[in-house]
């Protein structure tokens, strides 16, 4: 907060933009509680950051169990990433649309954000199981243990989202577009795409390393 | 935007979200194609993949999460750069550590002469 406020007290400078930027006063509501939000995401991918580089290190240490090259298929990981690419749209698009109060278009579109979301998981699920089912499961390698845990917690977190979605949605249907509701929306949002942010760095270092020609 | 009925919205507009989305498949094409072919030269392909996963991500700052240069973005902003400062010292301090260790490691041989003992 105070941070804003020498941010704005900064400001005159440009006298267009002082209004914008909230002025002599407080930053509004929406702003400080993104502000928030956007912190808890850093540390998210901090935290993920230590599993990326447990993973850099341990990824060739097989013990003489299945390498990243017999296990990953590159077509689903294809599927995967448009997958989460393509939902990531929708949903930035159904913030679009409720801001203009379009709420049929926002329904559509977030409804496809979930079944897009939904899909990503399912392959997901389908490619662990499969995984687990040929002896590779996280117990295998120490390789195995953090390709489990990364790519598994990313896992967690769009479980986690689609959960947060479905109530968002309930509670848009059942409160109308308020200022508070929009807020927890745009929340919903950024870990939305924080999520993709997280999913390219997945995809680059465990999948497409992995399976280099 | 400023056709947005309610002028305090930033949600974007339609046209920058699908400017994104088609730059964010063009560069994910590009990172499979590249790591499924020898177009680039093999030991730069580690490289090469980093580049187009950090174009990727900056993509996705700019066009889905609205990180921008605007006046509400300074404290976003400084935020990233302190998240990137320790995401970096965290991953590149563990590899560095870790290769060193993995450096000074007694060999398998001596290893074993050294249990036998």
């Amino acid at each position: 907060m105070s941070q804003t406020a020498q941010a704005s007290a900064d400001a005159p400078a440009v006298p267009g933009v002082v209004a914008r930027a909230g002025g002599d006063g407080p930053a509004p509501v929406r702003v400080v509680v993104a502000y928030g939000f956007w912190i808890f995401l850093l540390s998210d991918i901090i935290m993920f950051a230590a599993l990326f580089a447990t993973y850099a290190v341990l990824n060739g240490q097989t013990a003489g169990g299945p390498t990243a090259r017999q296990l990953f298929d590159i077509r689903n990981v294809a599927v995967e990433t448009v997958c989460l690419l393509f939902s990531s749209y929708t949903c930035g698009l159904a913030q679009l649309f409720i801001a203009r109060r379009r709420l049929p278009l926002f329904y559509a579109f977030f409804g496809m954000t979930f079944v897009l979301g939904a899909l990503f998981l399912g392959l997901e699920i389908h490619e662990f199981s499969g995984m687990v089912a040929r002896g590779a499961g996280p117990s295998r390698s120490a390789f195995l243990s953090s390709f489990f845990a990364l790519v598994g917690l990313h896992g967690t977190h769009v479980t986690i989202g689609l959960l947060w979605l479905v109530f968002t949605v309930l509670q848009v249907a059942a409160k109308g577009p308020r200022p508070y509701v929009l807020r927890r929306l745009h929340c919903f949002g950024l870990f939305w795409h924080a999520l993709d942010i997280i999913w390219v760095a997945v995809m680059s270092l465990v999948y497409l390393m992995g399976v280099r020609v | 935007m400023s056709e947005s009925e309610s002028g305090d919205e930033d949600a974007g507009s339609v046209l920058a979200y699908t400017a994104g989305l088609g730059l964010a498949l063009a560069l994910t094409a590009a990172s499979f194609i590249v790591s499924q072919t020898h177009l680039l030269w093999a030991p730069g392909l580690a490289a090469g993949l980093a580049v187009l996963a950090i174009a990727q991500m900056g993509v996705h700052l700019v066009f889905f999460l609205h990180i921008g240069s605007g006046p509400d973005n300074t404290n976003t902003v400084l935020a990233l750069a302190f998240g990137v400062l320790i995401v970096t010292l965290v991953v590149s301090g563990s590899l560095w550590i870790m290769a060193n260790l993995n450096g000074n490691m007694m060999p398998e041989a001596a290893m074993q002469e050294m249990q036998k003992s």
